[in-house]
């Protein structure tokens, strides 16, 4: 099943609109880089930890969203390190922790669902143009289909594992792709059939 | 763009979505991660063409900035476009865009050299000419320094340029999706 990264929780944070955090977040990332410097840095942190707090996040999230990064971010100190001095890199260092925590509090207080509830309302105020039925069309297909996509990657590669071909790519994408495409043609063939346009 | 190509679009952006299960392979020494996704990039817009496989890029990535844990190792959400490698992530709906358009260009011709050719121009060439500079911009660090940095990764890619190659002159044979450009308005 297709699971989002959200955390079950009640809360002002859990609460607040989508549309609300992910404006905060754009204004918290925008002002990173405009405000050079530790106080910007601290100041963010300190918004940053009490969102944590008053989420009842705990140190785990936040080590779980750091984790994958974890060794650009070593690299960079590095480099920056033997360019500049340690004030400056643990600077660039802790500008990346504090921009990757305040989105993991989005993320993490936030279900997919609501956002994209939310870009479907808000694309009934969207100008004319805007292909607003075929979005709809497409993301609730998408949402659908990743997990008919990873079934059917999982049959190609045992049909063949059978066949001895389960480390070769190419003999495993070019059925799922295949595949793939004649199920999106059967697809739309449907939808013309239940005159969708 | 009629509902044809709007189920393309979701069924490849599921296609990439999927290839994140492919347990990522670890380069001995360098000990880089190396994973399939970056291979559905070069395949949406070697099989869809620019137009399709890049808006398959842009669905994809639009719902894993939403929260869905979709790229390889299940990372989602903003942070992964804040963090220093975001510019690859942006860099992918070019690059599919560029591989797709490429491949239109050169459909009559297609065969495995063109074709790993277009690969590595769009999605080795191009995607690290926006990776790279991103890097170096936001963590402040020379353009060398961080082309240096991502070296690594890129045997990888060509690895994956020469499976993406394969993948693609083999569906243009079974099941060819696009409409050459020099063609217009003859769906197949």
């Amino acid at each position: 099943m297709l699971t989002d990264l959200y955390v079950f929780a009640d809360s002002p944070v859990h609460r607040a609109r989508p549309v609300v955090k992910i404006a905060a977040l754009v204004v918290l990332c925008t002002s990173l880089f405009v405000f050079e410097g530790w106080i910007a840095v601290t100041v963010a942190g300190v918004l940053v930890f009490a969102g944590f707090a008053l989420a009842g996040l705990g140190p785990r999230h936040a080590i779980v969203s750091l984790r994958p990064a974890l060794w650009i971010l070593a690299a960079i100190f590095a480099v920056q390190l033997y360019m500049t001095d340690v004030v400056f890199a643990g600077f660039i260092v802790a500008r990346f922790v504090v921009l990757i925590l305040a989105a993991a509090l989005v993320t993490l207080t936030t279900r997919t669902s609501e956002f994209v509830d939310g870009i479907l309302s808000a694309l009934r105020f969207a100008p004319s143009w805007v292909p607003k039925a075929q979005i709809a069309l497409a993301v609730s297909l998408f949402l659908r289909f990743v997990p008919l996509v990873r079934t059917a990657l999982d049959d190609v590669r045992e049909a063949q594992r059978a066949r001895g071909l389960d480390r070769n790519l190419k003999a495993i994408l070019v059925p799922l792709v295949v595949r793939i495409l004649k199920t999106a043609d059967e697809v739309s063939q449907a939808i013309y059939a239940r005159s969708f346009d | 763009m009629d509902t044809r190509d709007v189920v393309f679009i979701a069924l490849f952006a599921a296609i990439v979505a999927a290839l994140a299960v492919f347990p990522p392979i670890t380069l001995p020494v360098v000990g880089v991660p190396v994973t399939a996704q970056s291979l559905g990039v070069m395949l949406a817009g070697g099989v869809l063409g620019a137009a399709r496989g890049g808006l398959a890029l842009v669905l994809f990535l639009a719902l894993v900035a939403l929260g869905l844990p979709l790229l390889a190792g299940g990372r989602g959400g903003f942070g992964v476009f804040l963090g220093p490698s975001g510019g690859f992530l942006v860099g992918w709906i070019v690059a599919a865009f560029a591989i797709g358009f490429l491949t239109e260009l050169f459909w009559n011709r297609l065969n495995y050299v063109v074709a790993l050719a277009i690969c590595v121009a769009g999605g080795v060439v191009l995607l690290y000419a926006i990776g790279v500079p991103w890097i170096a911009a936001v963590a402040k660090i020379p353009v060398g320094t961080a082309l240096t940095g991502s070296l690594p990764f890129i045997p990888g890619d060509i690895v994956k340029a020469l499976v993406a190659a394969g993948v693609i002159v083999t569906v243009k044979r079974s099941y060819p999706i696009i409409t050459p450009r020099s063609r217009t308005q003859k769906q197949t």
